[in-house]
C-alpha cells in the first residue's frame, strides 16, 4: 500500500460493509421468511427478526412440501438435486481426465482433431440446443431418469482443457524416469498423474458440483414424473402466479434448504472454488 | 507445446477418448446438427411429416415484430447487467484490494451468491419486490409508484436486472480482485512518488492495467445474460408481462415447448449459436487465453 490514511480505509471498510449487506439481505429475507406462519407473511408486514415456526416449516418443507401446489417432499427432491451434482462432477472428471491423458500423452494419428471436436463443445451451452437434445433423451427412453439427466451435461470441453493445461506443466523427466522404471501408460497415469492432479481434480469438483446442483432449463425439461424433480425445479413450481395458493413460509424454506449446499461449498473450499473457477475459464 | 516422452499405443488412445467423444457425439454434435437441419423444415399442424422449405423458417422468424423485441430486451438486459455488475464489482475489488482487516472474510461474504441457483435468486428478488408481501415493494409505494413488476414491463425488466446483477457481482468481484493483486506495486508507487493521487493513479494505471480482465468479463457477462439467466426470468417473470421481458434465448423455449413451433424454434437456436460462436471467437482474438494448439 502506498499511502495509509485512517480515513481512506475507513471508506474502504464502509463501502465493503454495505456491498455484504446489500448481497446478503435477499438471503436473510428468506431465512426470516422460513421462521414465520403464512398469515405473517402474507400480510405484507413480515417482521424484520426471525419469529418462531422455524421447526415446523422446515419439518414439515423436507418431510411433506408443499400443501396446495406441488405435494412433493423436499427432501427427495433435496436427494435428487445431490445425485445429478454428484453425477455430473464425477462423470466430468472422469471422462474429461482420461481424454486429457490421451490427448497430452499419446502420439497417434487424429490427435488434433480429436482435440478440436471436444474443443469446439466449449462454445455451444446446452440452451441453444434443447429440443434435438431432448428428442435424443427421450428416443433413448431417458426421459424422467438420473441418466438423462447427467449425461448430456457432461459433454463439454472445460475438464479437458483445465487437464490438459495442467498435464501440459508436468516435467517431461517425470514420464521418463517412470519409462526407465519400466512403467507402462496404466502405471503412470496410476501412480504418477492422478496424485499430481489431486488439487486440480478437487477444484474441477467444486465447480461442477455447483453448476450440477444449480441446474434448471435441463430438468425442467426432462423431468416429468414429480419424484424426480430436482429442488430448483421444485420451488419454482411452488410460486404460482395466483398468489393465493403459493405457500411463501413453504418456498423460501425450500430456497433457504436449495442454497445451503453450494454455498457451503463455496465457503469451506474457498481456495478450491477459486482455483477452479478461474482456471476453467482462462 | 508438445510433450518430448510419449506413449505410443494402437488402440489405447482411442480408447481413453471413447467416452467423452461418444457422449459428445450423441449429445452435442448430433442435437446441434438435427437443430440445423429443423431450422430448413416445416411440421404440419399435427407434426406428422415435415417439408424442406429452405430459409422460409429464418424469412418468418424476422417478419416477426417480437422476435426483434426479443433481440431489443436481450440488448438491453444484457447491457444494463454488464455495466451494472461490472461496475459494483470493480468499487467492491478496489476496496478489498486495500491492506485491511479481516480481508479475506470480506472476500468471502461477497462471493457466495455465485453459489445461488440463478432461478432461486430470482425467487429471493421476486419475494423481496413482491407487489403486496415484498419487504422493499412497501416502501417504493410509500413513494407514490404503482409498483408492480407483475403488470408493468419495465419494473419487470429493472427487477431482472437488480437479480441477475446480484447473482454476477461475486464473479466479477474475484476476477477483479485477481487483476488488481497482478499489477506490480512498484508501477503504483512509482506513480504515487510522481505526485499523483489515489483517484488519477486508478484512472491513469490501474484501469489501463485492468483492460484485459475487463475486456474478459464483458464477454463473460454478456455471455452470462444471454444463457444462464433462463431460471432467473422463468422464475420472475415467465417472460411476462405480455412477452415484454422474453429473451432471445427465452424465446426459444418458450416458442418450442408452448407454441410447439419446432422449426422456428431451431431457427433461433441456430442463430443463438452464430451468436455464441462469434462472442468466442471475439474472446480468443483479444482476450490472452492460454490454449494453444
Amino acid at each position: 500500500m502506498v499511502e495509509n490514511r485512517p480515513y481512506r480505509n475507513f471508506l474502504a471498510y464502509l463501502v465493503l460493509t454495505i456491498g455484504i449487506v446489500i448481497v446478503a439481505f435477499p438471503v436473510y429475507l428468506a431465512i426470516l421468511a422460513s421462521t414465520f406462519d403464512a398469515g405473517t407473511i402474507a400480510n405484507g408486514n413480515m417482521p424484520l427478526l426471525p419469529g418462531d415456526q422455524a421447526v415446523t416449516n422446515y419439518t414439515r418443507t423436507i418431510f411433506e412440501g408443499a400443501s396446495r401446489t406441488s405435494r412433493e417432499p423436499v427432501g427427495g427432491m433435496m436427494l435428487n438435486s445431490f445425485i445429478m451434482a454428484m453425477g455430473i462432477a464425477v462423470g466430468k472428471i472422469l471422462i474429461s481426465i482420461l481424454s486429457a491423458f490421451a490427448v497430452v500423452y499419446f502420439n497417434f494419428p487424429f490427435r488434433k482433431t480429436a482435440f478440436w471436436v471436444i474443443f469446439i463443445t466449449l462454445m455451444l451451452p446446452v440452451e441453444v440446443r434443447i429440443y434435438p437434445t431432448y428428442k435424443i433423451v427421450a428416443d433413448l427412453g431417458l426421459l424422467d431418469t438420473y441418466t438423462g439427466l447427467v449425461l448430456p451435461l457432461i459433454a463439454s470441453a472445460t475438464g479437458t482443457l483445465l487437464f490438459r493445461q495442467f498435464f501440459m506443466t508436468i516435467p517431461d523427466e517425470l514420464l521418463e524416469a517412470s519409462k526407465i522404471d519400466g512403467a507402462g501408460a496404466f502405471r503412470f497415469f496410476k501412480d504418477t498423474l492422478i496424485p499430481l492432479s489431486i488439487t486440480t481434480i478437487a477444484a474441477l469438483f467444486v465447480i461442477q458440483f455447483i453448476y450440477g446442483w444449480n441446474q434448471y432449463l435441463w430438468p425442467l425439461l426432462i423431468t416429468t414424473k414429480s419424484s424426480m424433480q430436482t429442488i430448483v425445479i421444485g420451488i419454482k413450481k411452488m410460486i404460482t402466479t395466483q398468489d393465493a395458493l403459493t405457500e411463501w413460509q413453504i418456498a423460501m424454506t425450500t430456497a433457504v434448504l436449495a442454497m445451503i449446499p453450494p454455498v457451503l461449498v463455496v465457503i469451506f473450499m474457498q481456495r478450491l472454488f477459486v482455483k477452479g473457477l478461474v482456471e476453467t475459464e482462462k | 507445446m508438445e510433450k518430448r516422452a510419449l506413449f505410443s499405443s494402437k488402440i489405447l488412445p482411442y480408447a481413453l477418448l471413447l467416452p467423452q467423444l461418444a457422449i459428445t457425439i450423441i449429445f452435442f454434435y448430433w442435437p446441434a446438427s438435427q437443430a440445423v437441419w429443423q431450422s430448413f423444415l416445416m411440421e404440419d399442424a399435427f407434426g406428422l411429416t415435415s417439408e424442406f422449405v429452405g430459409f422460409e423458417n429464418y424469412r418468418a422468424l424476422f417478419a416477426q415484430p417480437e422476435y426483434y423485441r426479443a433481440m431489443v430486451t436481450t440488448a438491453v438486459f444484457s447491457t444494463a447487467v454488464a455495466l451494472l455488475s461490472l461496475s459494483c464489482a470493480l468499487l467492491l475489488a478496489t476496496q478489498a484490494d486495500k491492506q485491511l482487516r479481516f480481508a479475506h472474510g470480506y472476500k468471502t461474504l461477497l462471493i457466495w451468491p455465485y453459489a445461488v441457483a440463478p432461478a432461486i435468486a430470482g425467487v429471493l428478488w421476486i419475494f423481496m419486490f413482491h407487489p403486496t408481501l415484498g419487504t422493499l415493494a412497501r416502501p417504493i409505494k410509500g413513494l407514490g409508484i404503482d409498483w408492480n413488476p407483475m403488470l408493468n414491463a419495465n419494473h419487470a425488466m429493472i427487477l431482472l436486472v437488480l437479480s441477475a446483477t446480484w447473482k454476477q457481482i461475486s464473479y466479477n468481484f474475484l476476477f477483479f480482485l485477481a487483476g488488481l493483486q497482478s499489477i506490480p506495486k512498484s508501477v503504483i508507487e512509482a506513480a504515487a512518488i510522481d505526485g499523483s493521487g489515489p483517484v488519477r493513479r486508478f484512472w491513469t494505471i490501474i484501469f489501463p492495467l485492468l483492460s484485459p480482465t475487463t475486456f474478459f468479463l464483458i464477454v463473460v457477462n454478456i455471455v452470462y445474460v444471454f444463457f444462464d439467466t433462463f431460471g432467473i426470468i422463468d422464475a420472475v417473470t415467465g417472460g411476462g408481462p405480455a412477452g415484454q421481458t422474453t429473451t432471445l434465448v427465452y424465446k426459444v423455449y418458450a416458442d418450442g415447448r408452448l407454441g410447439g413451433d419446432l422449426g422456428g424454434s431451431a431457427a433461433q437456436s441456430v442463430i443463438l449459436m452464430v451468436i455464441v460462436i462469434a462472442l468466442t471467437a471475439i474472446q480468443f482474438k483479444y482476450v490472452e487465453r492460454k490454449v494453444q494448439y
